[in-house]
């Protein structure tokens, strides 16, 4: 079987690839990367979501053989140097932005790569640049406010908090 | 608010693992020498199976086994877990639900065939030709749940000629004089509705794994679980007979379950027998069209609701006539569902003598219906709260002032309804008088102009809900048909240096139970939380749990905890009294030490631990080394949450487009152990009822064929369609009988919510001069809302 190398996490990776292997299959499978999660089957989840080539990408949308030289970013790649959250994992936890987890990676992918767009998103900017990702644990409130909360805006007005 | 322990908002520390991508879901587990399960599923509806030829499938490329209904025609039936009576005292009809569908089948989705491959990718492969091997004749199907009674030659089980599984009475006494309320009343209001079948969609979808150890006879299953002491009930002592010490069942992280979760599936066993079989680990993970044909739905009752009341709104009766529908089998929590979770609920938060509700439980070519999110009393709320939403508008009045004129006040507590709860504690008035408060009412008006300035209608729907968790206790849910009881068990394991491992039997698949119980733990010890770590989902851990549904964890499984938390202090006071060389009874613990009362000798409790288990001078006669203590914990009666919901709506005239702009919600949950997470549930359960008034709906056509098995036609609820949610919790009135006054939160907001949008909107239309519209089956699309205006 053919091998295919992307730079996956700043570092240089290779696995085997057939013709249908999507780049979620060749993630979770090929590298063991299991932080990219697979919620659907008509790619309209988001769980899958990554960074390729700086733009996010529901990965179950992509070939992994088309993909061969990309730079491919995950959930495993998000964290600081010295391991702890980055800013936007660590407002995902400190306004409960997640409950079971399944959603989570595609949601902070998908939420970096808008803070990346929209350094100071409104409300309805979130909620409509996050209409790709499902999650149906939080209802959005929590979500919304940790992206915002990560955009260094107040959002004490979301709501009656419990801080 | 305290910074640490109960009440306090920790941050919760499974956050760390989801967050960095290092959780583990079942799918996630790649185990040496691992093959793959594809099941192969029914494309009709109804048809009797002729014939399967394997032979083609069995010799493609990679496939090492196929299985058939027939390798399973001595397993036994996967069995409902409440056995009903009908009014008539005939117990319900059980079919037996087998591993593989043998002989018919019986749904779109059910499984007839099993194909074990290399990959998953061959298995697939094969699975299409196994499919094309097969021969099914195909049968009428039976979908509507009227034909399904009214025609007994067209039957989902041959042996059930009306397709009806029970005919329940609630309560069967009741009936004559409810009859008779209604018939004198001065004033009766009728509504007819649907309470739409909805699918549970939990993110992860169901996955299975079966691993046999042929060196010791041992069976590990690793699943995506609620419950997997239950599920390795069911499958011992049920389906495969396998000893319960001979099957450990594992449900690592669980990526949530709102009820579908709960239940056993064919595919556990399959894998199971599978790896048997071929000596390999065998996997099994449904791609998400499968979850839409075969994990269990929700909901699904068609009702018609009569209200008798005064004049004034004062209620004198409710009567309902329900047909609910369970599929094409029954799973596990089929019949409970609509009879004890649903017909107990029926009397409200309200004063009404007179209540009876007669439901019909009916089978056809669907996929099984079971407990979703709130389970029952979501559809009691829903049936109550519309139907005096209804009786307002026919005499005109206030739908604020006839619920306080109805509403049980607390000095009646405790409270046995008409309908056979004993309510413990509750104030209506002041979760109702809250929810008024926050929602800012007095602005309503302001808003409503606002809307129109912009071409918009504005409404506001209230509901004032109950509920009853906690299922308990055992005595009584024995007596009404349980095969199980309802109790939970904790370990809590001190170790020699002092932290505190807690084996609990709830699962955590979203909750925050390795968060929340350690919280419990921890102000009850006074140590930090941090030398607390919470063990769940694996049986070979933990003592026994009946898992986490129906808002029990904190109530029940926190309550276990707790009773076995007080074994470690008395425990710990017996060797402190052994320490300090003083009597048992003068021990007082207080703020992680044991004292001498009225003096300054004290151990710490890091002292009394290391001390268990390096017992050097121990009276052993008297005094046993070690410091763990299990509890099992029995509630006396289900915990009662309650609150009042409003909702606020601006509708599209020109579209029907119905969008939520306003959730207020004032809930009494007893006590509080981490606020933050409260909220989170509450959100997460409004964002589920909303999606099922608005958006949700689950099609079959007349073939059998589900309409709405994709993310393309079954509606899910995205950011963009919710509000921001106002959430309050401070009108508590502590559970009386559980040690820590819990009454649980999970489901509350899909309980609550529902009635509180269609209210909304039928204000809306009202205010607009669209009052011949008295209702519109949920979900209220566009299309709905707009056909309603149309005279
Ligand atoms: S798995 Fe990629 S969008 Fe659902
Ligand atoms: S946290 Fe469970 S799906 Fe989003």
């Amino acid at each position: 079987m053919p091998k295919v190398t992307m730079t996956v996490n700043g570092r240089a990776m290779k696995a085997e690839a057939e013709g249908r292997t999507l780049l979620s299959t060749w993630l979770r499978e090929g590298l063991g990367l299991t932080g990219t999660h697979v919620g659907c089957d008509t790619s309209q989840c988001g769980a899958c979501v990554v960074h390729v080539d700086g733009a996010p990408v529901k990965a179950c949308t992509a070939l992994a053989m088309d993909l061969d030289g990309a730079e491919v970013r995950t959930i495993e790649g998000m964290a600081n140097a010295d391991g702890t959250l980055s800013a936007i994992q660590q407002a995902f936890q400190d306004h409960h932005g997640l409950q079971c987890g399944f959603c989570t990676p595609g949601m902070v992918m998908a939420a970096a790569a808008l803070l990346q767009e929209n350094p100071k998103p409104t409300e309805a900017e979130v909620r409509h640049y996050l209409e790709g990702n499902i999650c149906r644990c939080t209802g959005y409130h929590n979500i919304v406010k940790a992206v915002m909360a990560a955009s260094g805006q107040d959002v004490s007005g979301l709501g009656i908090a419990a801080e | 608010m305290p910074k640490d322990g109960i009440g306090a908002s920790s941050k919760r520390r499974e956050d760390i693992r989801f967050l960095t991508g290092v959780g583990k879901y079942t799918d996630d587990l790649a185990l040496q020498g691992q093959v793959h399960a594809v099941m192969v599923r029914s494309s009709v509806a109804h048809g009797r199976i002729v014939r399967i030829d394997t032979d083609a499938a069995a010799g493609m490329p990679g496939v090492l086994a196929v299985f058939t209904g027939e390798d399973f025609a001595e397993a036994g039936g996967n069995p409902a877990g409440w056995l009903i009576n009908s009014r008539d005292g005939t117990p319900m009809r059980e079919p037996k639900r087998p591993v593989l569908a043998h002989g018919k089948v019986r749904h779109v989705g059910d499984a007839y065939a099993a194909i074990i491959a290399e990959t998953a990718a061959q298995a697939r492969d094969a699975a299409e030709q196994l499919a094309a091997d097969t021969g099914i004749e195909e049968l009428p199907a039976v979908i509507d749940m009227e034909a399904a009674i009214a025609d007994p030659s067209n039957r989902v089980h041959d042996e059930i000629p009306d397709n009806l599984c029970f005919d329940w009475g609630w309560v069967e006494d009741n009936r004559a004089s409810v009859d008779e309320a209604i018939r004198n009343a001065p004033h009766v209001t009728t509504l007819e509705l649907v309470n739409n079948r909805v699918i549970p969609n939990a993110m992860e979808p169901r996955a299975s794994i079966g691993e046999y150890f042929p060196g010791t006879g041992d069976y590990r299953l690793t699943t995506t679980s609620q419950n997997p002491h239950l599920t390795r009930l069911l499958i011992a002592a049920f389906v495969l007979g396998i000893p319960e010490n001979k099957l450990t069942v594992v449900a690592p992280d669980v990526g949530g379950g709102f009820g579908s979760k709960i239940y056993h599936y064919g595919e556990e066993a399959v894998v199971l027998a599978a790896a048997k079989k071929l000596g390999r680990p065998v996997r099994w993970t449904a791609e998400r069209s499968e979850s839409f044909l075969s994990d269990a739905h929700g909901r699904d009752h068609v009702t018609k609701i009569e209200l008798a009341c005064e004049k004034d709104g004062t209620f004198i009766a409710f009567r309902t006539d329900t047909k609910a529908n369970v599929g094409a089998y029954l799973s596990n929590f089929a019949t409970v569902t609509p009879t004890f979770l649903h017909g107990t609920l029926m009397a409200g938060p309200y004063k009404v003598p007179n209540v009876y509700v007669n439901l019909k439980t009916v089978f056809t070519n669907t996929a099984p219906v079971d407990a979703y999110r709130g389970a029952g009393r979501p559809e009691a709320t829903y049936s109550l709260e519309r139907v005096i939403d209804k009786m307002c508008r026919e005499l005109e009045l206030d739908p604020y002032e006839v619920r306080r004129k109805n509403f049980l006040t607390p000095d009646m507590f405790p409270y046995t309804t008409p309908v056979g709860l004993v309510y413990d504690t509750g104030d209506y008035h002041a979760t109702l008088d809250k929810a008024l408060e926050m929602a800012d009412l007095s602005g309503f008006e302001a808003r409503c102009a606002e809307s129109a300035a912009r071409g918009k209608l504005r409404g506001i729907g209230l509901s004032t809900w109950i509920e009853a968790c906690g299922i308990a206790p055992s005595n009584l849910v024995g007596q009404l048909g349980a095969r199980v009881g309802l109790y939970d068990a904790a370990t809590v394991r001190v170790n020699a240096t002092g932290n505190i491992s807690v084996m609990t039997g709830a699962h955590s698949h979203g909750q925050g139970h390795e968060t929340a119980f350690a919280q419990v733990v921890a102000s009850k010890l006074g140590v930090p939380e941090e030398s607390v770590e919470i063990v769940h989902g694996d049986t070979s851990k933990i003592p026994f749990g009946m898992g986490s549904y129906g808002s029990r964890s904190l109530a029940v499984c926190g309550s276990a905890i707790d009773k076995a938390v007080d074994k470690i202090v008395a425990k710990g006071r017996k060797i402190a009294a052994h320490m300090l060389e003083a009597a048992e009874d003068d021990i007082v613990f207080e703020d992680g030490s044991f004292t001498v009362a009225g003096t300054d000798k004290a151990k710490t409790f890091g002292e009394i631990a290391f001390s268990a288990y390096v017992p050097h001078n121990y009276p052993l006669e008297t005094l046993e080394p070690g410091l763990e203590e299990s509890a099992f914990y029995d509630p006396a009666n289900f915990t009662y949450p309650a609150g009042a919901y409003l909702c606020e709506v601006e509708l599209d005239p020109e579209t029907g487009k119905v969008q939520v702009v306003g959730f207020t919600c004032a809930d009494d949950f007893g006590n509080v152990v981490n606020p933050m997470i409260v909220e989170g549930q509450v959100h997460g359960g409004v964002a589920q009822g909303i999606g099922q008034a608005l958006l949700e709906n689950t099609g079959y056509d007349e073939s059998g064929q589900l309409l709405t098995g994709s993310y393309m036609d079954y509606i899910m609820p995205r950011a963009d369609d919710m509000p921001v949610f106002n959430v309050d919790y401070s009108c508590a009135t502590p559970c009386t009988h559980n040690p820590l006054g819990a009454k649980g939160c999970g489901e509350a907001g899909a309980i609550g919510s529902p009635p509180a949008v269609v209210n909304a909107v039928i204000d809306a239309l009202h205010r607009a001069g669209h009052t011949h519209v008295s209702h519109i089956d949920m979900p209220l699309t566009p299309a709905r809302v707009w056909a309603a205006m149309q005279k």
